[in-house]
């Protein structure tokens, strides 16, 4: 893969990272219950971790000279960020973002185990092999909820399986491959999405069949998050997002 | 430091005093333990003319790991100051290079210390394992979240002495 490439398949890694954790991020003061409160925020926070190092690495590659990650963070439009629809979806309730957590968790673990795994880029292997040890931890905890949901009250039950009928639109992008890709697949440094939808699917169902979820029909799946086209919500959560260094260049502590 | 432009700087004296000062850096998260004892501080090197210390973050958002940068950076400044400070994030920190000392420091001051090793899956969320209180040892605890104060704990609950405790995640 060329320079560009791997400069796009690096913001891609961080740019899921980052709108995931800014979204885990709202519901700091607001969870259900204190320990919820600090297990999101604490998620959020390794996201936003993952996503300072995928970022400075990216940015080191842009032609016109070095980006830093709070550059890349804060200063590119909508259309220049290429997360995934499924992690900039809203918070809803509880369950809606345990179940977005939940199937992006599994998949995030496997691409992650495998760009740890690689030697086509050390850097991005480092932050990966890194990265792995903190979705464990974030998978066992969104699967934990989505069996205590899922099989828990009739109420709890309808709720979670609507969210995951809700969601289920947003899978097939995570397993559709571009040109970035494809030439990561060739590198080496990125998995075949092919072979990982396998592997997610094993996970998934595991935790759905002991969570007593129906598995949604794969229907229509809306996608364009890589190519910088994102749904409604995403504009709002960028403008709260990057309101103050936008308002306030420079700021710091 | 040599400030007579002909004297030699003697690197190898230079690492030996910086790793000394480094014993009374401490971790801000855990105050009663060092830097060097939580395996943060990976190596102290001595580059051309400097000191350079490299430390690894815990978790990679941890927001202590700036903290501690400035800590180390300040301590090895006393001494070299040309000194500076390296963040490296490979090879991964562990809680493998937490020792046996450090672990029964932790247990003293009322937080569980991580049990077992980091390859061992099982460990890794506690599943059927065992983490016994900190403070009255019983072995009949629960886990409450497996997230907690920091991104390196879990909160747990004593069933016995019903007091709620910390336990240092296995990574
Ligand atoms: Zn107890």
């Amino acid at each position: 893969m060329n320079n560009s490439q791997l400069k796009n398949a690096l913001l891609r890694l961080g740019d899921d990272a980052l709108i995931l954790g800014q979204r885990l991020a709202e519901w700091c003061g607001h969870a259900p219950a204190l320990e919820e409160d600090i297990a999101l925020t604490n998620i959020s926070l390794d996201l936003i971790g993952q996503t300072q190092s995928y970022l400075s690495l990216a940015g080191s590659l842009f032609e016109e000279g070095i980006k830093s990650d709070d550059e890349l963070a804060f200063l590119r439009s909508g259309r220049e960020f290429q997360n995934l629809l499924l992690v900039e979806q809203p918070n809803g309730d509880f369950g809606d973002t345990i179940v977005r957590q939940f199937l992006f968790d599994a998949f995030a673990l496997l691409r992650a185990e495998h760009i740890a795994q690689q030697s086509f880029n050390p850097e991005a292997a480092g932050i990966a092999a890194k990265a792995v040890k903190e979705i464990r931890y974030h998978f066992d905890h969104s699967s934990k909820w989505m069996v205590r949901l899922g099989d828990g009250t009739p109420e709890s039950h309808s709720r979670v399986q609507k969210s995951l009928n809700d969601l289920w639109k947003f899978t097939g992008e995570m397993f559709i491959s571009d040109e970035i890709d494809r030439s990561g697949l060739e590198s080496g440094l990125l998995p075949n999405l092919e072979e990982l939808k396998k592997e997610w699917d094993v996970k998934i169902d595991d935790i759905l069949s002991k969570a007593t979820l129906v598995r949604p029909e794969d229907g229509f799946m809306q996608t364009g998050g890589r190519k910088g086209i994102h749904t409604e919500a995403f504009g709002f959560m960028l403008a709260e997002m990057q309101i103050l260094p936008r308002t306030h260049p420079g700021a710091s502590w | 430091m040599s400030d007579l432009p002909h004297q030699e700087i003697n690197g190898a004296e230079l690492v030996i005093k910086v790793k000394r000062q480094m014993q009374d850096v401490m971790d801000p998260e855990l105050p009663f333990l060092s830097v060097e004892e939580m395996g943060i501080l990976r190596d102290v090197i001595f580059e051309k003319d400097h000191v350079v210390c490299i430390i690894t973050p815990t978790y990679s958002g941890c927001p202590a790991t700036e903290v501690i940068a400035e800590d180390v950076l300040t301590a090895a400044r006393v001494i070299d100051n040309k000194a500076e400070v390296r963040i490296a994030i490979s090879p991964a920190w562990t809680t493998d290079w937490i020792n046996k000392e450090t672990r029964e420091k932790m247990q003293k001051h009322g937080i569980a210390p991580p049990e077992g090793s980091s390859h061992d899956r099982s460990f890794l969320t506690g599943e059927g394992r065992v983490i016994p209180c900190p403070l009255c040892k019983s072995k009949n605890t629960k886990l409450v979240s497996p997230f907690g104060s920091t991104a390196c704990k879990a909160s747990f609950i004593c069933n016995e002495c019903l007091e709620p405790f910390e336990h240092f995640k296995c990574i």
